[in-house]
């Protein structure tokens, strides 16, 4: 089989060993559910909490204010279903929710889904750069907001968001929204594409609710958490047995969420040296497409982006067709292309930063991982521009690009 | 025996295990056919053969927004009638290219396709030689069809024998306009969603307002169809 090279590290990244070794015990070993009271159950029920001592510690939060749920979406739920459900009683009128344009289809579909409970949604716009802006915030915000729910790093431009910036900005505006009697403003932020790279402390960046996987941090799938500030009620999604302080019935899932703290861990420990590999390699694959391939360019955020992050336009080719190409070569990437999604529409994403939809087909994103090599980025940069020849020798068409 | 049935029932439309697996090892999104002349396109118009190619007849479908364009060239041969060369470019995912080219290999097959024949090539027929396609594709990707007719018209254009032009199918929705129920779909799929984006590009019922409800329930139809939801983002 040829060599793999996987530049998709947006969309999963492989359960690191370390990780899987944690996980190894608890599956037929240590199998106890953590409710029984005999020995095998004690154990897995100590493993769990040991868990989530190690994940509120990387936090800075308590043990109690977090929750484990099956995934990211499933987290971003609770937090954005489960709050709005608690507090619908206490407001008089409808209450009101912002959003941005680029949020995950996670925390976007919940959101509409509760505009069809009669909730208002305010969803903000954000700059040709992704970034949103904290006076559109303030401008949006009404007597009957009652969440906020910001990304803190976008999963396909890259583009990390201003949120310890937003959560000074809400303090701020909750300490004035006290004295006048109103009630307060939550901040949900949706941290999947961040937790491996940036800092996730609650306290400094300002958050009520933080969302992250394990499916992104080299950890299981099908582990996440939900940070809940301790005094924030929300209402659960799942009922039965009463397992995560109500909020998540259901038999722990112990093997992932170890495995997820200990995902969280290693992620965290080696962030910084991490960082500057990988922005020295993006940095390279990113000005090795703009030079070699003409009519290129990147999208995102020139600074303020993940490090992993490269997602970068090619005109006049479709992108489903370019990573066909690209998986013949063995390498796995993805695009905004609608061709390559479910509904046959093109990215939300790119379409919030202003980019037409003829140009959205053309996106092509490499996310980088912890075992992209810098022989990597070099056989990207050798066969990328033969391939976008050669597909752009097939097309019939010619966009001019302007303003760069 | 066995063998072979099973390999007629994998070449029937949308068959699943072809979405899903190419016959080969390598487990592929699109059937072996395609994947072949995706790799290896045939009849494809080559740059440096643009100027030289002797046409007769060119077609064009389909918008960079929506995702897929195709182009056609042919040389159609006036006594005879039949297609004898052909050629065409493509922008769109595998299975706009891998349709397009097989398109071209059954026109100019066993000496050329009369035009009568050709006109009356359905997307279908394009997909079962192609051996399937997942069926999200069906619609947008296999646009050669439209080319090809697009350009047939122009070959009778061209040679004035205008009497024999057909004009694209599709059902009149709006006889002032000459809308059709084709022209509302590929509105929805370069971005309307509402009536009044599809009225700017189409004009659909500015002069008659009393088709409006059936342009509305087509909006609803092509829009469920193609799962677009109503556009968010006004602010409060």
């Amino acid at each position: 089989m040829k060599k793999l090279i996987y530049l998709d590290h947006a969309a999963t990244t492989p359960l690191s060993l370390e990780v899987k070794t944690a996980m190894e015990p608890f599956w037929s070993e240590n199998f106890g559910n953590p409710s029984s009271i005999y020995q095998l159950g004690i154990r897995a029920k100590s493993a769990l909490s040991q868990a989530r001592q190690k994940i509120a510690k990387i936090l800075g939060a308590k043990e109690t204010e977090i929750i484990f749920t099956a995934g990211g979406t499933e987290s971003a739920n609770v937090a954005i279903l489960g709050l709005s459900r608690a507090i619908q009683k206490t407001l008089k009128k409808p209450g009101h929710i912002i959003t941005t344009k680029i949020e995950h289809p996670a925390v976007l579909n919940a959101v509409l889904a509760l505009k069809k409970e009669g909730f208002a949604i305010s969803v903000l716009p954000v700059d040709k750069h992704g970034l949103v802006s904290l006076e559109k915030i303030k401008k949006t915000v009404k007597p009957e907001t009652f969440l906020i729910s910001v990304m803190y790093a976008n999963n396909e431009i890259g583009t990390i968001e201003p949120i310890i910036e937003i959560g000074k900005l809400l303090k701020k505006i909750n300490q004035k929204r006290k004295a006048d009697g109103l009630s307060r403003i939550y901040f949900h932020t949706d941290a999947c594409q961040a937790a491996g790279y940036l800092d996730i402390k609650v306290d400094k960046l300002g958050v009520d609710l933080l969302t992250f996987n394990g499916s992104k941090i080299y950890g299981p799938k099908g582990s996440a958490v939900l940070y809940i500030r301790n005094g924030v009620s929300l209402k659960p999604l799942i009922f039965g047995g009463g397992q995560e302080n109500g909020l998540r019935s259901g038999t722990e899932n112990v093997p992932a969420y170890i495995g997820l703290a200990k995902a969280l861990e290693l992620v965290q420990k080696n962030k910084n040296e991490e960082i500057q590999r990988l922005n020295k390699l993006s940095q390279k694959l990113i000005d090795g497409i703009l030079k070699s391939i003409s009519k290129t360019f990147l999208n995102g955020h020139p600074q303020k982006r993940l490090p992993n992050n490269v997602n970068i336009t090619i005109l006049d080719i479709e992108g489903e067709a370019l990573l066909l190409y690209l998986d013949h070569y063995g390498i796995c990437a993805s695009t905004g292309s609608a061709c390559h999604s479910q509904n046959l529409q093109p990215s939300h994403v790119l379409q919030a930063i202003g980019l037409p939809r003829e140009i959205i087909h053309g996106s092509l994103r490499l996310t980088l991982g912890q075992k992209t090599t810098n022989k990597d980025i070099d056989y990207v940069l050798k066969v990328l521009p033969d391939i976008v020849k050669k597909l752009r020798e097939l097309s019939p068409i010619n966009i001019s690009l302007k303003n760069g | 025996m066995a063998k072979k049935s099973k390999q007629n029932s994998s070449a029937k439309l949308g068959t699943r295990k072809s979405d899903i697996l190419g016959r080969g090892q390598t487990p592929w999104v699109y059937s072996q056919t395609v994947r072949d002349h995706f790799f290896c396109p045939k009849n494809f118009m080559k740059l440096e053969e643009e100027k030289k190619f002797k046409s007769n007849a060119q077609g064009m479908v389909g918008s960079p927004a929506c995702g897929d364009v195709m182009r056609f060239w042919l040389f159609i041969d006036p006594k005879t009638e039949k297609i004898k060369q052909c050629r065409w470019r493509t922008f769109g995912c595998g299975a706009a290219i891998g349709s397009t080219s097989m398109l071209s290999v059954m026109l100019t097959e066993k000496g050329g396709m009369k035009l009568e024949k050709a006109r009356k090539i359905k997307p279908q027929d394009i997909i079962k030689r192609l051996g399937g396609l997942p069926e999200i594709k069906y619609h947008c990707s296999v646009l050669g069809d439209k080319a090809l007719r697009s350009a047939i018209n122009d070959y009778f254009r061209g040679t004035n024998q205008l009497n024999r032009i057909v004009p694209e199918e599709g059902r009149i929705i709006d006889p002032d306009t000459k809308t059709t129920d084709k022209d509302i779909e590929m509105a929805i799929l370069e971005g309307a969603d509402t009536l009044e984006k599809v009225q700017e590009r189409t004009k659909v019922g500015v002069a008659n307002p009393k088709i409006i409800p059936e342009v509305e329930q087509l909006i609803r139809f092509y829009k469920e169809k193609y799962s677009i939801s109503d556009s968010e983002g006004k602010n409060g």
